[in-house]
């Protein structure tokens, strides 16, 4: 229980009462940039979880588009609920990965990268196709209900993000939990050294393939709770390549340090280029490639090494996760 | 982990002081944010030529130096603030930035949007903001045919893309009588393509029904850009008409490959959304070719003599030294429709209107507009309607622009569904009460 309660543990909870308590007093624009933060950092997190053994996906838009487009297709049989509709997102992206996680777990590099990439535009093509789910103009997703209940107005978003804080604060245990299990530890030995986990009797491609499970449910859990807080599903937003770029930004820019540095990333991605856009309409992208490159020149391992520099500054234990 | 929350702590705190001079600005000027593709491949044909249109439209109302009726300065006595921005990144992103321009600065409302795609994501947003958002040029009738049924605080303020497949059939059934033995067709591989072809297609079967459709119709991807083995597939075909929803760059490509190839000698082309290229190409553009613009907008506008769209056309020249193609009519109609509703509204309330009252003003309102009337027939007075006209490209050696001859005027009542009737029902169901 002790090894339970570390650092991130404390970290963590103390960050959802920090967030649970703003989210009664933000300004509704900037909950929802919060709200949207979740989303993409729990897809950071799928993200992070496959970097840590070395692997990068250029196409896990696939995962999180496959997710949300589960929610908008369930409120068509009638599934309103929220609980229920980010349950059925999470699981089918989660199945979606297990599929194709037989062929892509005997992949490595950039076939790696390239394998996600490709089956995601192919979800994007088979999308932008299909009249009957909208095409490109995508489809609506309602407001969903709460347990039978359905706020209104503000308090709609202020439910979800209540909602969606809890489990990604669950999450997010989960997932600093298994980094720290035997399981987990292997993902940095498979990208060490694969030959040498295969000696210790684990199977390198059954561990990716664990992993890559993971890396789907939580990417389909952020497309779900997107498609929730946007109310509206399309390919374009949530499919299409560039979406894969912007999970894998917001990777970079957290860096791997600990599962709490891909939300604060989002955030800072969500802000960064809510400004961008405010102060720079014509060039706004520069900004954001601008942002990108001086992350990586300066700071490689992501805004998280910002802590563990003051950290040692301080003389205090070594990082949190690791 | 505390450094992070103190981070994040400070970055809030940054936000919410931006916010907070943002607010302070917003005193007795009307804030109107206006979304166009200022990136990206709708920039050039769609999205730059709107942002023009709408800073020279911005201009003349803040100086007050439009022709009658709009000769008055300002909405309703108050400078129009107009924010700019950029509409690409697709229905999540735009929904952030909705959220942004209502809740962080306060916008009073919205004009503009392109893409339909666009549309069908923020509609429902904007009425769920309370933001007073009137859609210029996306052309999905699903907006209130589907997605918002009631809708308060959305209108559009120019015809869905249903009245503009429409008024190609007609045209064609009344140019090119008993000519046309079969037709196919040449469409982008999405929403609008997809839609423009079934409206169309529809549209034909009732008013040519001795044509009849290809069974070979031709989907290229959007932004494919190399169009050979379409143009060869068309070539080979026997039908002469080609009925093409094509735009900006793919529509510049498709001219460039399918001119060295001699394709619009050969064929008949109706290109639904050709005149947003048209000056563009200047001489290139090929002649005898039918082209729309979704209404009175652009190349059907040149030579109307009504005052307003005169100063349009000579102010739009003189400030950017091309002529004003179709999105610049529509996005300046747009905010139009939105100073005639705050004038209207103040006249009546006496001073200067709420922003439910400018709703009242608008709802079925029919205002004039660059060329005719625009009236907000449809959808519970939310949804437009106007002319449309089709005409055929001649090059003008005087000018030195294309120009149309043989165009016909086709009437609101003849190419838009009648109120509470969704549009593909009413083309299935062979047009019916449509007055021609």
């Amino acid at each position: 229980m002790t090894r339970f309660m570390d650092k991130t543990f404390w970290g963590l909870t103390i960050g959802l009462v920090v967030i649970l308590v703003a989210n009664f007093l933000l300004e509704d624009w900037l909950r929802f940039i919060g709200l949207q933060s979740m989303a993409r950092g729990a897809v950071a997190l799928g993200l992070l979880i496959l970097w840590r053994a070395g692997l990068v996906s250029f196409g896990h838009a696939l995962f999180f588009g496959w997710g949300a487009y589960a929610v908008a297709l369930s409120q068509k049989i009638g599934i309103t609920d929220a609980l229920l509709g980010i349950i059925i997102g999470t699981i089918a992206s989660g199945l979606l990965a297990f599929a194709l996680g037989f062929l892509l777990r005997r992949y490595r590099a950039i076939f790696f990268a390239l394998l996600n990439l490709a089956f995601s535009m192919i979800l994007y093509g088979v999308l932008a196709k299909l009249e009957v789910l909208g095409s490109t103009d995508g489809i609506g997703v309602k407001q969903p209900s709460y347990f039978g209940i359905t706020p209104e107005g503000a308090n709609a978003h202020i439910t979800l993000f209540c909602f969606t804080a809890i489990i990604v604060y669950i999450v997010a245990l989960a997932v600093h939990r298994y980094l720290s299990s035997t399981l987990g530890a292997m993902t940095i030995a498979v990208r060490e050294n694969e030959i040498r986990l295969e000696y210790l009797g684990y199977s390198a491609e059954k561990a990716i393939h664990v992993k890559y499970v993971f890396s789907g449910l939580l990417a389909g859990f952020g497309g779900a709770v997107m498609a929730l807080a946007v109310g509206h599903v399309d390919p374009d937003s949530m499919v299409y390549w560039p979406n894969s770029g912007d999970f894998v930004f917001i990777t970079i820019l957290s860096g791997t340090g600990n599962v709490a540095a891909t939300f604060i990333g989002a955030l800072a991605f969500e802000l960064i280029r809510t400004f961008a856009f405010d102060y720079a309409p014509q060039i706004w992208q520069l900004l954001m490639g601008g942002t990108l490159l001086v992350i990586v020149m300066f700071l490689p391992n992501g805004l998280w090494s910002l802590t563990e520099h003051l950290g040692k500054r301080r003389k205090s234990a070594p990082s949190p996760a690791e | 982990m505390t450094f992070g929350i103190k981070r994040s702590g400070a970055l809030f705190a940054a936000a919410a002081l931006l916010a907070g001079t943002g607010l302070a600005q917003a005193q007795d000027k009307v804030k109107m944010a206006v979304p166009t593709f200022l990136t990206g491949a709708g920039a050039p044909a769609f999205g730059i030529p709107a942002k023009k249109g709408s800073e020279l439209i911005v201009r003349g109302i803040n100086e007050g130096t439009l022709p009658a009726p709009y000769n008055t300065p300002g909405f309703a006595g108050r400078m129009v603030d107009a924010i700019i921005y950029d509409e690409a990144g697709g229905g999540t992103k735009q929904v952030t930035e909705l959220r942004n321009k209502v809740q962080k600065e306060k916008v009073d409302l919205v004009v503009g949007y392109i893409s339909s795609g666009t549309c069908s994501a923020v509609t429902n947003v904007a009425e769920e903001l309370k933001i007073l958002t009137i859609e210029t040029v996306c052309g999905t009738p699903r907006v209130f045919e589907e997605l918002d049924k009631n809708p308060k605080y959305v209108f559009r303020t120019m015809n869905h893309a249903t009245g503009n497949n429409v008024s190609a059939a007609h045209y064609i059934a009344k140019t090119r009588k008993g000519q046309v033995k079969g037709f196919v067709g040449l469409n982008q591989n999405y929403a609008w393509g997809q839609d423009s072809w079934r409206d169309f297609e529809l549209a034909m079967r009732h008013l040519a029904p001795e044509a009849k459709p290809s069974s070979k119709q031709q989907f290229p991807k959007i932004f494919a850009g190399q169009y050979g083995a379409e143009i060869s597939a068309l070539l080979r075909g026997k039908e002469k008409l080609v009925h093409s929803s094509f735009w900006g760059g793919d529509l510049e490509a498709l001219i460039g490959q399918g001119s060295a190839r001699g394709l619009f000698h050969k064929k008949d082309f109706v290109l639904t959304v050709g005149e947003t290229v048209a000056y563009r190409l200047g001489k290139k553009f090929p002649q005898g070719l039918m082209i729309g613009a979704r209404g009175p907008y652009g190349m059907y506008a040149v030579d109307d003599p009504n005052p307003l769209n005169q100063w349009f056309q000579k102010e739009y020249r003189k400030a950017y030294g091309e002529p004003p193609a179709q999105p610049a009519y529509q996005y300046a109609q747009g905010i139009l429709a939105a100073k005639y509703a705050y004038d209207t509204a103040a006249k009546k309330a006496g001073k200067f209107p709420t922003t439910d009252q400018v709703i009242e003003a608008l709802e079925g309102a029919t205002f004039p507009t660059f060329v005719g009337e625009v009236k907000m027939a449809l959808s519970k007075g939310h949804q437009a309607v106007t002319d449309d006209l089709w005409g055929v490209t001649v090059w003008d050696e005087k000018r030195g622009e294309t120009v149309l001859k043989d165009v016909i005027v086709f009437p609101a009542s003849c190419i838009m569904p009648p109120e509470g009737v969704a549009s593909i029902p009413w083309l299935e169901g062979g047009m019916k009460g449509a007055k021609c």
